[in-house]
Formats: structure tokens, C-alpha cells, sequence
């Protein structure tokens, strides 16, 4: 111990003796972390409904997936830099005398908020739900969108 | 009737599938969710389908396969940068077996809001029937 000491090679510390096999410990966990996440890394905030997020010069585009919605039994609202969408899917009870195989969907209320990255125009403003994608586009406001600066 | 409370959805990662056959095109392939009942007269059949057109929607039922095939159209219009993506898009696709004789002739299918509704009427059982015996 003291030779490793004296010319600098990595000791056992005295003090913790398993101080190694926890750090091997902590790195295998974090390489299985990689391993078992989804492929391509996307984050998930795990609020229904997922959201996709583009933009363009003069605008953002957010789509959720809202199969069986329609457009009276949702709730958009913007406040701020915040975009705010609720309501409830429902899914039409059946006959009473029906044998149910498989129950995959499913129904009830959802509520999510998203903030956006930039300032947006809240009187322009759009929304569409068509065959169960809802489509809300946000206009950036002035300020927020880019200007091209011509060099003299 | 339905529900009196409702409970809160909660977000769930759309199942990715791989296809039975190789395909042609690149894409990602999705199982897409579905309830499945069944009364006396017809097995009905209701999958979630968002984003999926009337046209795009391929229905085949063949050997007692039933098999559902959407396209979807991609995630962000040409032009678009995506900024925070939670959903891939991609082909809806699911195969069943069925297990009923199933009367081809009047098999109904109807898309709206991205819910299909496919209804399949079972074949009628035969039904009893008294033969009078002719006499002279």
C-alpha cells in the first residue's frame, strides 16, 4: 500500500474499503440505464396526451395523438408562454349484452400544460383536430422571429 | 351508462412491432389499440387510429386472418423543424385471427376522428326447419 501510495498508482483508501466496488456498482447502473431507455433517447414528461413540437421562421406547430376526440370535449387555452390543453375521452358504452374479447383503449380526463420556448401571438392562434391528430399552431410573435442582417 | 368518476389518462408509449414480412419501405410499424366484443349476431370491432385517412386504411381478411393496415403521415410538414419530439409516427399494423365464420359479403367498416369501427357479421346458423312430406 505505501510503494502504491509513493509513486502515485490508485489506492484502496482505508477509510472505505468497498469505495471501488461502489463505484463499479454506480457505473454498471448507469450503463444499464443506457441499455434498457428507448433507442433514440426521446423524453417522455409522462403526461397524456405526448406532444411533438416543431417550428418554422414564423411559427410553432404542436400535434398530439387524440383518436375519438372531438373538438367540443376539448379545453385549449393559452396564458403567457404557456399552452394549456384539457378535456376527456369518452368511449360509448355498448350494448349491455356483449362479450368484451379484448379491452385495449382506454377512456377518461387528461390535462396537460406545455410551456413554450419562445413568445407567442395568443390572438392568432389556431387549432384543428382532424381524424383524431390535433394540430395547434402558434405564431411567433414579432420580436421573436428571426431577422436577416444584411452586411454592407 | 358511462362512468360516473373518471379516472386520469395516463401517458403510454405507443408499442412498436416489427412486421411479419420485411417492408419495402422504411418506417416504423405500430400495434394500435383495440377492443374487440362480440354479441349473437356480429363481432365488432373498434382500433385507435389517429392520423390515419380513410384512403390510407388497408382492411384484408383472408384464410380467417383479419389484418389492418394505416399509414400515417409523417410527423412535421416539409419546412418544419422539430423541437421536443414524445411520439413517432408510423404504419398502424395488427393482425387476428379469427376464430368465427365470419359472413364476408356484409362486413361494414367506418373511420371517423381516427377510431375505426370494423363490424363482421357471423355467418347465420341454420336454422331448424319441419320438412312437410307430400303425399298422393
Amino acid at each position: 500500500m505505501m510503494y502504491r501510495r509513493l509513486f502515485h498508482l490508485p489506492t484502496w483508501s482505508t477509510r472505505n474499503p468497498f469505495g471501488e466496488l461502489e463505484q463499479m456498482r454506480r457505473q454498471m447502473d448507469t450503463l444499464l440505464a443506457r441499455f434498457t431507455q428507448a433507442d433514440d433517447g426521446r423524453q417522455h414528461a409522462g403526461v397524456f396526451p405526448a406532444i411533438n413540437l416543431s417550428e418554422d421562421p414564423d411559427s410553432y406547430y404542436l400535434r398530439a395523438e387524440l383518436p375519438g376526440m372531438k373538438s367540443g370535449d376539448l379545453d385549449i387555452h393559452t396564458t403567457g408562454q404557456n399552452l394549456s390543453i384539457a378535456g376527456e375521452r369518452m368511449i360509448a358504452p355498448e350494448d349491455e349484452a356483449v362479450k368484451y374479447h379484448r379491452r385495449e383503449r382506454e377512456a377518461g380526463k387528461f390535462s396537460r400544460i406545455i410551456a413554450l420556448p419562445g413568445e407567442i401571438d395568443s390572438d392568432k392562434v389556431s387549432a384543428a383536430l382532424a381524424d383524431g391528430v390535433l394540430t395547434v399552431t402558434l405564431p411567433k410573435a414579432e420580436k421573436m422571429k428571426p431577422r436577416q442582417i444584411t452586411v454592407k | 351508462m358511462a362512468e360516473t368518476a373518471s379516472k386520469e389518462l395516463k401517458a403510454r408509449d405507443k408499442q412498436e412491432v416489427t412486421s411479419p414480412a420485411e417492408p419495402t419501405r422504411p418506417g416504423l410499424y405500430f400495434t394500435p389499440d383495440v377492443d374487440i366484443f362480440e354479441n349473437d349476431t356480429e363481432i365488432t370491432l373498434l382500433a385507435d387510429l389517429p392520423g390515419v385517412r380513410p384512403d390510407q386504411l388497408t382492411i384484408d381478411l383472408r384464410e380467417d386472418v383479419l389484418t389492418l393496415a394505416g399509414d400515417v403521415s409523417p410527423i412535421s410538414a416539409a419546412g418544419e423543424e422539430p423541437v421536443y419530439t414524445e411520439y413517432q409516427t408510423g404504419t398502424y399494423y395488427r393482425q387476428f385471427t379469427l376464430s368465427e365464420v365470419v359472413d364476408q359479403q356484409n362486413i361494414s367498416a367506418a373511420l371517423h376522428d381516427g377510431v375505426l369501427r370494423l363490424r363482421l357479421p357471423k355467418v347465420a346458423k341454420a336454422t331448424p326447419r319441419a320438412i312437410e312430406v307430400q303425399t298422393g
